[in-house]
């Protein structure tokens, strides 16, 4: 389990996801979209990763992929050595029932069901699921176990779908935005769950982000321009949430 | 939107045809009808008598009010038609020698009219010819009055004075026992004594007449002369059969259409409002931008213009062909010389306007709740939805159900008034299904109680004129005849208060076991010693009680004028007909035990011996086979009723199939970005399908027991309002009604199901992860 001190350090964990040449083009008939154009990069186990970039330069089209939701044009994504790429629709069912967590802008909780059912939606079919109560409690909702979307606020709301991300013990967090559409107190607690989501439980964590500042939790900062990496950065030193400001 | 739209469409498209094909096809036929009528010179006054000289014809033309007077000998005669076993009667009317008859003209089909003076010639009607299969040049013989002549067939033709041809008697048309011929009045009247006399008398009225005078006065002519009652058209046996029938197919061309209609708008508002809900963040975009009401109340009513507008110009084309096709089967069968179809453009106009008005109307009504949201508030992302445990969940009832599941019932229970509106569409559609089924079930019921326990003999034999009781031995002594009983039928008028019906006393033996009258319970009653004994419609119809002394004019012999006491009324589906008492009815004719016919049970097995024996009875008249009247009865109503009611039964079925489809393409509208989200947290195909179908099935299922209710009043409603002299339609539901109705909703709902099913296995999962609730 990695902690701070060893961030530094040259990876030595297994490589978790691995892209090589990865395009993504979108037909539009007369004009052809180019989102990825031919993209390598890793992930490795138990490391947080910060993906910033412009507007359009490709980071959710490379989440999406990361995560089974879209295919890529062209390139080859594996994770854990398995090769994802052209898998047939249940094998990345299965792959995302079993194995990633998502946490999205817009939370996407089910509004029929109360905080701790989102939860057990997603345990009731996982492999080794934690309970959902605790998962709950794991953000901090412990005391709000039984009520629905529509009673709990825009932050709590981003926790339940925390919770409900890593109840399932997933291998991998794929968050696009998760504080896009909260305050920067409320976006600190989320990040908050985030982070120690990543540290007790060693899940790797790519989190989307247009904050800069938010940049300074990860292990490693992906910048994406015009669907390529343009730069890597490396914290020397992982700053916990509580330390951002924005 | 384009499948749901196609839906709706599908839905008006439906209900217009159905009005377009039953008020198209009731016209059409009126209207041919009519012109047959008027092109061939139909009478309005009928008369038949014993014997007149022919010089009666000119006091007869001297009658105020009169115009055409046409003269005629007319004879019942058995037909002998070789390898046909059946006893075959018919009815030879005589045509002038020379030239066309001044009324009742025949339409020629084949061949041409009798040549003048020839006495071995005859022209006969086109539905005895086709029955079999006669043409110009066959032999036929015929029995007039005793004596066999071998005639041959020069023409076959048509009259509007038999387009319904019924033996005496029956309730249907026997086209294979029971023709209709004509032969030139020379040889006619030779043939059958009637030289220098007539025995049956038509004429038309002149523009100012008073009608029932000329009837009173004809009356009064031919009264000394054996004369049965002049009567005008309205109890004419062909038009007044006809125009029941019509009547009939009037009240259902009202009925279905209606209903059909009324479900399709009631549908049509339920799908509008959704839609328009969905819309509703649109709508408020459009007025932050300055567009006033009046304007998003213009382009909603636009787009439900075009769907409706679709619909309706299907519906009026589809109808339109429907109706002419099905004018074209009633024209067979009612035997019109030709077809007038005409589809009126006021019907098209009346189907366009209620159905735009009923889509407009549903539009404002929910755009009205739209447009008073204030633009800032609707813009707003709607907060979650707010759900609740449901009540089958907080009685213990959650530990058993999984997430899913728990989401299916708190979506329904959410909205309970949408979710009942839902599931009262799909009822709707269940219950036009069960009335566009029900009159089979009921068809056979009739049957059941007319042949089954009313009019139980094998075989009646009507004789030409009333006979001595005595009678019955000579049918009794045939080998075959197990039992009989004789029966009186004496033609009379029935008149009470103002109002007033033409039928026959029938008179029948109490006790008898061939001939039961039955009660409102369908028990069989006795005969009342004395009184008469009403058809409970014809008591409907002449507004009696039981009790009210009834005014009964005697049609026959010395005729006459009787008061009797109503000792009753008696539950017949078929037909209308009056009892009495045979003895009592003999007493009253003054004469002694008189008979017009007798029924017989046979063993089957000496039919064809019992049947060559009477042939050769001269004062057998008919003979009408029970097991041939109860084909005759399915071939009837098969070919006018069912026909009709299995087109609605289709409509009905796309009208279900477009409610169903409906409300499956709503639901998942409603839950594509719940769905997509759970696919996007790893559940498969199948797992989400049933999230989907089961609010589908559920739906589904509690809508078949409430549409069976709503059916059934449907049903009794009809039931209640089908009511001709020719027969009452019985509220009667069988099992396989209700499982019909139930099996085509379902199916519509599997149908719906997998195409909704198959739209999830494309549900775009990165769309709603873009966008706010
Ligand atoms: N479904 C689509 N059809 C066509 N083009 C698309 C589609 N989705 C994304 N694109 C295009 O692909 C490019 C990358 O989009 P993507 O959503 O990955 O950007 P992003 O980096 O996540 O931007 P943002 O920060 O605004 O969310 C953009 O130019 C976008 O217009
Ligand atoms: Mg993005």
């Amino acid at each position: 389990m990695p902690d701070n001190s060893m961030s530094n350090t040259i990876s030595p964990e297994p490589v978790v996801f691995r892209a090589r040449g990865v395009t993504k083009v979108y037909d539009m008939g007369e004009v052809k979209v180019h989102a990825l154009r031919g993209l390598d990069m890793e992930l490795y186990a138990g490391e947080m990763v910060v993906l910033l970039g412009p507007s359009g330069s490709g980071k959710s089209t490379l989440l999406n992929i990361l995560g089974g939701l879209d295919t890529a044009t062209s390139g080859h994504v594996s994770y854990h050595g398995r090769d994802i790429t052209g898998a047939p629709d249940k094998e990345l069912t299965e792959y995302r029932r079993f194995h990633v967590g998502f946490v999205f802008q817009f939370y996407n909780l089910i509004p029929s069901l109360t905080a701790l059912e989102n939860v057990a939606v997603v345990t009731e079919i996982a492999l080794e699921p934690m309970d959902p109560a605790e998962a709950l409690r794991l953000v901090g909702l412990g005391n709000r176990l039984d009520h629905f979307p529509a009673q709990l606020s825009g932050g709590e709301q981003q926790r339940v779908a925390i919770a409900r991300a890593v109840a399932k013990n997933p291998d991998v967090l794929l968050c696009d935005e998760p504080t896009g559409a909260l305050d920067s107190a409320t976006g600190i607690v989320v990040l908050e769950v985030l982070e120690r989501v990543n540290r007790e439980l060693g899940t790797a964590t790519v989190l989307i982000t247009h904050n800069a500042d938010i940049a300074g939790m990860a292990d490693r900062v992906i910048y994406l321009s015009d669907g390529l990496i343009s730069r890597v950065h490396r914290n020397e030193r992982k700053k916990s949430p509580h330390e951002l400001r924005w | 939107m384009k499948g749901q739209a196609l839906a709706i469409a599908l839905i008006i498209a439906s209900g217009v045809a159905t009005f377009i094909m039953s008020v198209s096809t009731m016209q059409s036929l009126k209207l041919t009808q009519e012109t047959f009528y008027e092109d061939y010179r139909f009478a309005d006054v009928f008369a038949s008598l014993k014997r007149a000289p022919e010089s009666l014809q000119t006091r007869i033309r001297e009658i105020p009010g009169v115009d055409r007077v046409e003269t005629r000998v007319s004879a019942a005669v058995n037909i002998d038609i070789p390898d046909f076993p059946d006893p075959v009667t018919g009815n030879i009317i005589s045509i002038p020698d020379i030239g066309e008859s001044l009324l009742n003209k025949l339409f020629l089909r084949e061949g041409r009219l009798t040549e003048a003076f020839r006495d071995d010639e005859v022209v006969i009607g086109e539905a005895f010819a086709g029955a079999h299969g006669f043409k110009p040049g066959d032999k036929l013989g015929v029995i007039i009055n005793g004596r066999r002549r071998d005639l041959t067939i020069v023409g076959i033709a048509l009259s509007p004075e038999h387009i319904y041809q019924m033996p005496p008697g029956a309730f249907f048309p026997d086209f294979e026992r029971y023709g209709v011929m004509w032969m030139g009045r020379t040889a006619l009247a030779t043939a059958y004594d009637m030289k220098g006399a007539f025995n049956d008398v038509t004429l038309t009225f002149s523009s100012n007449a008073d009608v029932n005078d000329v009837i009173e006065r004809l009356d009064e002519l031919l009264k000394p002369y054996g004369g049965l009652g002049a009567y005008s058209r309205k109890d004419q046996l062909s038009h007044r059969y006809l125009s029941e029938e019509f009547k009939q197919l009037e009240q259902m061309a009202a009925m279905f259409p209606v209903i059909f209609l009324g479900v399709a708008v009631f549908l049509l508002n339920v799908v509008i409002s959704r839609v328009i809900h969905m819309q509703r963040e649109e709508i408020a975009v459009l007025k932050a931008f300055g567009y006033s009401n009046f304007d998003i109340g213009m382009h909603f009513v636009k787009l439900v213009l075009m769907i409706v507008s679709t619909g309706v110009i299907a519906g009026i084309t589809g109808g339109g062909r429907l109706g002419e096709w099905m004018s074209n089967i009633y024209m067979e069968f009612y035997r019109f010389p030709f077809l007038k179809y005409e589809l009126q453009p006021e019907i098209i106009i009346i189907a366009a306007l209620v159905s735009a008005a009923a889509a407009i109307l549903g539009t404002l009504h929910s755009l009205r709740k739209a447009a008073l949201l204030p633009p800032a508030q609707a813009m707003r992302p709607e907060p979650p939805a707010t759900y609740r445990e449901t009540l089958p969940e907080q009685l213990g009832l959650k530990r058993l159900l999984s997430q899913p599941t728990r989401m299916i019932i708190r979506h329904i229970g959410r909205r309970p008034v949408k979710s009942l509106l839902s599931v009262t569409g799909i009822a709707f559609a269940c219950a036009i299904m069960m009335v566009g089924s029900f009159q089979g079930d009921a068809l056979d019921f009739m049957v059941y109680v007319q042949f089954g326990l009313s009019q139980r003999e094998d075989i009646a034999v009507t004789f030409v004129e009333p006979t001595s009781g005595r009678a019955l031995y000579e049918l009794q002594s045939l080998e075959g005849v197990e039992y009989g009983e004789v029966f009186r039928t004496v033609p009379a008028r029935l008149r009470f208060r103002h109002r007033s019906y033409r039928t026959a006393i029938q008179g029948l033996k109490s006790g008898g076991d061939l001939q039961r009258l039955l009660d409102a319970d369908l028990k069989p009653i006795d005969l009342p010693r004395s009184g008469i004994v009403l058809t409970d419609h014809l008591g409907e119809m002449l507004g009696v009680r039981e009790g009210d002394r009834l005014t009964v004019e005697v049609l026959e012999g010395r005729r006459p004028v009787l008061t009797v006491p109503v000792a009753g009324l008696v539950s017949q589906y078929l037909g209308v007909s009056a009892y009495m008492n045979l003895s009592a009815l003999n007493r009253l004719m003054h004469e002694g035990n008189a008979v017009s016919g007798v029924y017989l049970a046979t063993d089957s097995r000496y039919l064809p011996g019992i049947f060559k024996k009477l042939k050769e009875m001269p004062r057998v008249a008919g003979t009408g086979i029970r097991e041939k009247a109860i084909a005759k009865f399915y071939e009837t109503m098969g070919e006018t009723i069912l026909i009709f009611t299995l087109i609605n039964t289709l409509l009905a079925g796309i009208i279900a199939f477009g409610v169903v489809y409906n409300s499956a393409r709503i639901a998942l509208s409603e839950r594509s970005r719940e769905l997509a989200s759970l696919r996007v947290l790893g559940f498969t195909r199948g797992e989400i399908s049933y999230i989907l179908l089961g609010e589908l099935s559920i739906f589904t299922l509690a809508a078949v027991p409430l549409g069976f209710l709503i059916g059934r009043g449907m049903c009794a409603y009809i039931a209640a309002n089908l009511k001709t002299d020719l027969y009452r339609v019985p509220l009667i539901l069988e099992a396989d009604t209700y499982a019909f109705a139930a099996a085509v909703v379902l199916v519509c709902a599997c149908i719906s199901g997998l195409i909704v099913r198959r739209k999830l296995d494309h549900l775009d999962l990165i769309a709603v992860l873009k966008a706010k609730e």
